[in-house]
């Protein structure tokens, strides 16, 4: 217990570190701007109609204080993690006065939800079908996969999501290519909602998925073909263990243990398959609310997607980091 | 060396097809010099042309050659990868030798940023650098940046093998006689771990020219510099798919792919030259 008390003040240091340094980065990006996000927000909200100079004067001395741009450097450092500690990014620009922490948090459930669960799907069957493969490696139908794998590996994300765009949305139209859910279905807790919901989400889902895939595959295939030269494993099999045996609790629980790093790892990454996903078919989650927000030059929006994308992936790592010992004893060893 | 490479030309079926279709891309994309046309020209041919005795990819509705606009867009993403993955091996194998060999406070301190590195999204940065930058953007600012922020991955792969290397009786015998850590990191070790890198710097340039295509569709970086990006992010903003000009986007991204597989390939097979256990089991030698 005192091990794994060790481990755990370890991890959460390494999550503070991460989030202290990211924030920090973003700030220093931000700051490091030749656009003025207040003087940009004056001439949006200025153009039409005539606005007296006194008017316009008060409105740059209380957006100032909006964007935590009044003050001496360091006062505006201190301010700016006083308001991220309590998830005020200040008003969205492209959608004033709504508060970016409103924003974000009407689109971090879809992307969340989307990730999540595409995520997992892809790790399972990568790793399940990899370790198939890697074990029966005579098997024809999973040396076939393990050619479409290496083909999909490489691929970028959008190509794939294209790809089924065409296929289904004008060859063959039996799924919705737009949107998170339907035009004409209430939000709210209903079964029609959430079939909706889940109609909408396969075709990202799939394109995550399809890809994610592939990487697994021939990484656990990888993996378990160095394990079964083992010499355990040599043993077990001359021993006569039921092969069965051999292929779940030899192989694939010692094979799995650095594709649980690498599911934490990829997490991050997946980020940016998001969203392209979610631009090419109009999902309503994060990774839009942030190319919609370059494009409107929507400056605390984008800092906030920004911040917010950096405290979830690494709380993401940190909870699979927390469970890790539990596959691998070893780990709190060290 | 030269020995090394036909053995593996020979025998390693992934090799050879990786060489292959490598070569083909360098290929073509040296071809670029000799384009008849300037990449960054638009209209110097007719628009919206199907692939042709004349024009054998055919023409993007900008009027573009697609065969030399591909050939001068490779070449830029090429160069772009080689220049992220050789700025970022330098970070990356300072980091993994210092942190390797001098063990201690410098390899925790070291590790605990480079783990910050590794597990940051870098996307949203990127992004959030485009943001601020926005027209100061170039192709060379980038591949600084990503050099910048794709380190820390292989840092630790190197740092896990110079590890290895000091409790090794030859690094003793180093101490011994006198040799300085730098001499020994930089004489000593360094030769070791050069097949890694080798192979670290295909993944990394997968990667690099995979996030910069990936910022480019969505017209985040310096879309007026042909790569393959922007190629697609201009057959994107004319609606190539839905206007029918499929050659536009086809002939790149099957590039790209290409690219991809052929770097993907020749890691792939070094990796397997590196650690032969692999190799072996390839070889049938069990179930």
């Amino acid at each position: 217990m005192r091990t794994y008390a060790a481990y755990l003040a370890k991890r959460l240091m390494q999550f503070a570190l991460v989030v202290f340094i990211g924030i920090n980065l973003t700030y220093l990006i931000s700051h490091s701007t030749p656009i003025d996000p207040v003087e940009q927000t004056i001439s949006a909200l200025t153009s039409f109609g005539n606005t007296s100079p006194e008017a316009i004067e008060t409105m740059r001395q209380s957006l100032r204080e909006l964007y935590g741009m009044s003050g001496t450097p360091l006062e505006q450092y201190l301010s700016f993690w006083s308001r991220i500690a309590v998830g005020d990014f200040g008003p969205s620009l492209s959608a004033f006065p709504t508060p970016v922490s409103e924003l974000i948090l009407r689109a971090l459930p879809w992307t969340i939800g989307l990730l999540v669960v595409a995520t997992l799907i892809a790790w399972l069957l990568g790793n399940l079908l990899g370790g198939l493969a890697g074990y029966y490696r005579r098997n024809r139908v999973l040396k076939a996969l393990g050619l479409v794998a290496m083909g999909l590996h490489p691929m970028p994300y959008y190509v794939v999501a294209f790809v089924l765009l065409v296929l289904f949305g004008f060859l063959w139209p039996v799924l919705p290519i737009s949107g998170g859910s339907g035009m004409a279905v209430q939000q709210g807790f209903s079964f029609a909602f959430a079939y909706s919901v889940f109609i909408h989400s396969l075709l990202p889902a799939l394109s995550l998925v399809l890809v994610g895939m592939g990487g697994w595959f021939l990484g656990m295939r990888a993996l378990v073909s160095n394990i079964v030269t083992e010499d355990y494993v040599v043993y077990a099999e001359l021993g006569g263990v039921d092969r069965h045996r051999i292929l779940t609790s030899y192989v694939m629980r010692n094979a799995l243990v650095p594709q649980v790093t690498g599911l934490a790892m990829s997490l991050g990454a997946i980020f940016t398959g998001a969203i392209i996903t979610e631009e090419v078919f109009g999902y309503p989650g994060i990774g839009s609310l942030l190319v919609d927000a370059v494009h409107a030059g929507d400056y605390s929006l984008v800092l906030g997607v920004t911040s917010v994308s950096i405290v979830a992936v690494s709380t993401a790592v940190l909870v699979i980091d927390l469970l890790y010992p539990l596959l691998d004893p070893r780990v709190q060893v060290e | 060396m030269f020995k090394i490479i036909r053995d593996l030309l020979r025998f390693n079926i992934e090799f050879a097809v990786g060489t292959l279709i490598t070569l083909a891309i360098v290929g073509l994309s040296v071809l670029s010099f000799f384009s008849p046309y300037p990449a960054e020209d638009i209209y110097v041919v007719a628009p919206d042309v199907p692939p042709s005795w004349e024009y054998w990819l055919g023409t993007t509705s900008r009027g573009q050659d697609v065969f030399w606009q591909m050939a001068a867009a490779l070449r830029n993403t090429l160069l772009f990868g080689l220049a992220v993955a050789a700025l970022s091996r330098v970070i990356s194998l300072t980091v993994g030798l210092v942190s390797g060999y001098m063990g201690g406070m410098t390899d925790r301190v070291l590790m605990s940023i480079n783990d910050t590195f590794i597990i940051i999204p870098l996307f949203p940065i990127l992004v959030l650098f485009y943001f601020v930058m926005r027209d100061s953007m170039s192709w060379v600012l980038l591949a600084v940046i990503m050099a910048a922020l794709g380190w820390a991955y292989d840092a630790r792969l190197i740092r896990s093998v110079a590890m290895s290397l000091r409790t090794r009786e030859f690094t003793q015998q180093s101490i011994f006689s006198g040799m300085s850590p730098r001499q020994i990191m930089t004489q000593e070790h360094l030769p070791y771990v050069l097949p890694i890198v080798f192979s670290t710097t295909l993944n990394n340039m997968n990667w690099s020219i995979g996030m910069e295509v990936t910022l480019s569709v969505l017209g985040f970086t310096d879309i007026n510099t042909p790569t393959i990006g922007s190629m697609l992010y201009w057959a994107n903003q004319h609606t190539a798919l839905v206007a029918g000009v499929w050659w536009w986007i086809a002939w790149p991204v099957i590039a790209v792919m290409l690219l991809f597989i052929g770097l993907y390939l020749l890691a792939t097979a070094l990796n397997e030259y590196i650690d032969p256990r692999s190799r072996l089991s390839r070889m049938g030698g069990t179930a």
